[in-house]
């Protein structure tokens, strides 16, 4: 899979500089994949500081969404009454586009790291949520049979039951995840912050050093499928049994 | 509780309903001896399952059905073809489940002497996913025998495995649950000759029609095999 990955990498990069040089495209408006590793490997330090600071985003937004995702959708499953408030409420919040309410959270939350996270794990929660419930609710008649036959309490067959049959769809929620994330903490640092590779971008984008540019979407691309792949290894480590079928 | 101190279970069906399930049955009358193992034999869809559920609790009983003798605290184990173990556990701890269901101290002692009686001892550190059917099925008979129920109720427990697993299986059926109450559902004569005590028939006029629960005296066909006047007497349902 990683000689694949290389294959492609290499593959499109080699594209990419093709165009460059058969085109004489400007560097301000698409520089070669060399001008971009020239901007990366000048300033390792630059891109890790921001790096740094995106990263922390995104593993604080994971964290707290599939945690606030994980409790509602217990909550919703759990309680017809819960699902029947908080049901409109989730629907309404993936209506309005994240864009259009990053700059209320930069007014509310401030530059800080407070208003990339809570944008991320706006983008986070639903999908956690909903993979919850559906996982929950994807139990089918037998078990419940069977615990209610065998006199079970309702705590233990939530734990030794429920649960392990739901990760299966959780698992999938955690992995839509780590993949979106980082887009609720890039948007966050484009409309307000003093640092991360969504304020690195910006900056650079308009003094036209588009390879920097290039070079902190580079970073964050790493990031991301570093970060999905350690929560799909994880998950599926975890979830041994739904491989072994 | 005792077999010999408990009344029979009785499932008396007054009429035949407008709705389904009551809809299925004709007035008739199943009987089920404490002790005994009682087969249920009849063509697809006649309701043989829908008997059991009544007999579970977990289909409520219509007005045209009445259940008599069930003492009030009855332990039910119900078991069926489709085996559905917990995959993330290993046959061991699939066994026991019951008893981590009730948050009741699990006696390993007791769960592997029933493990080492089906021949599971060996391969009870295994995962469902690594074990073939029978085995799956037998630690899922483990799971039944472990529950010590006052019913058992197996539908068609067996049809799924090849012909030298279900003869074993149906010996171990035999064997294990000798002296306790157990309904079993099949299609098979030659399983319901060789394991039961006592045969019923679901007969229906046609297709769709309710059907009647009739007895079948075992001994009906004389000298010959029992299994092929049962198979005959099945023909006719």
């Amino acid at each position: 899979m990683i000689v694949r990955a290389l294959i492609t990498f290499f593959g499109l990069c080699l594209f990419w500089q093709g165009v460059v040089w058969l085109f004489e495209t400007p560097p301000y408006i698409l520089p070669g994949p060399l001008l971009v590793w020239d901007a990366l490997s000048s300033r390792p330090e630059l891109f890790l500081r921001h790096g740094a600071t995106t990263a922390l985003e995104i593993v604080l937004a994971l964290i707290l969404g599939l945690t606030a995702g994980f409790l509602t959708g217990v909550l919703v499953w759990r309680s017809a009454r819960a699902e029947r408030w908080l049901w409109p409420l989730l629907l309404a919040s993936q209506a309005i586009p994240v864009f259009a309410i990053a700059p209320l959270l930069v007014l509310w939350l401030g530059y800080g790291l407070a208003s990339k996270v809570t944008m991320a794990v706006l983008i986070v929660f639903f999908p956690v949520t909903v993979a919850v419930v559906e996982g929950l609710r994807r139990i089918g008649n037998y078990w419940p049979e069977q615990a209610q036959l065998m006199g079970a309490r309702p705590g233990a067959f939530f734990r030794l039951v429920q649960l392990p049959a739901s990760l299966g769809t959780i698992g999938v929620g955690a992995r839509i995840a780590a993949a979106t994330a980082p887009i609720g903490a890039v948007v966050g640092e484009w409309v307000g912050s003093s640092s991360g590779l969504g304020y690195l971008m910006l900056q650079h984008n308009a003094r036209m050093q588009i390879s920097i540019v290039f070079a902190a979407l580079f970073c964050l691309l790493l990031f991301t499928l570093s970060l999905y792949g350690l929560v799909n290894y994880t998950t599926r480590k975890l979830i041994f049994w739904t491989d072994e079928r | 509780m005792s077999a010999e101190t408990q009344n029979p279970i009785v499932l008396e069906i007054s009429g035949t309903g407008a709705d389904y399930p009551a809809s299925l049955f004709a007035p008739s009358r199943l009987k089920i001896t404490p002790g005994k193992t009682t087969s249920l034999l009849g063509p697809s869809g006649s309701g043989k399952s829908t008997l059991l559920r009544f007999l579970a609790g977990l289909e409520p009983l219509p007005p045209t059905i009445k259940l008599t003798g069930m003492p009030d605290v009855c332990k039910r184990a119900y078991m069926t073809q489709s085996v559905r173990l917990l995959p993330w556990f290993d046959l061991r701890r699939n066994a026991g489940i019951a008893f981590e269901l009730r948050e009741e101290p699990v006696d390993q002692k007791v769960v592997n002497a029933v493990l080492a009686d089906l021949g599971l001892e060996r391969d009870a550190g295994k995962y469902p996913a690594q074990v073939s059917g029978g085995m799956a099925q037998r630690t899922a008979l483990a799971r039944t025998l472990l529950e010590r129920a006052d019913l058992n109720l197996m539908d068609e427990p067996f049809a799924a495995l090849d012909a030298i697993t279900r003869r074993n299986m149906q010996d171990l059926l035999k064997s294990r649950f000798a002296g306790s109450t157990t309904v079993l559902v099949t299609h098979d004569p030659a399983e319901a000759v060789r394991v039961s005590d006592e045969i019923y028939i679901l007969d229906r006029a046609h297709p769709g029609a309710p059907a009647t629960i009739s007895r079948h005296d075992n001994t009906a066909g004389g000298d010959g095999d029992p299994a092929e006047a049962l198979y005959e007497r099945l023909k006719a349902a």
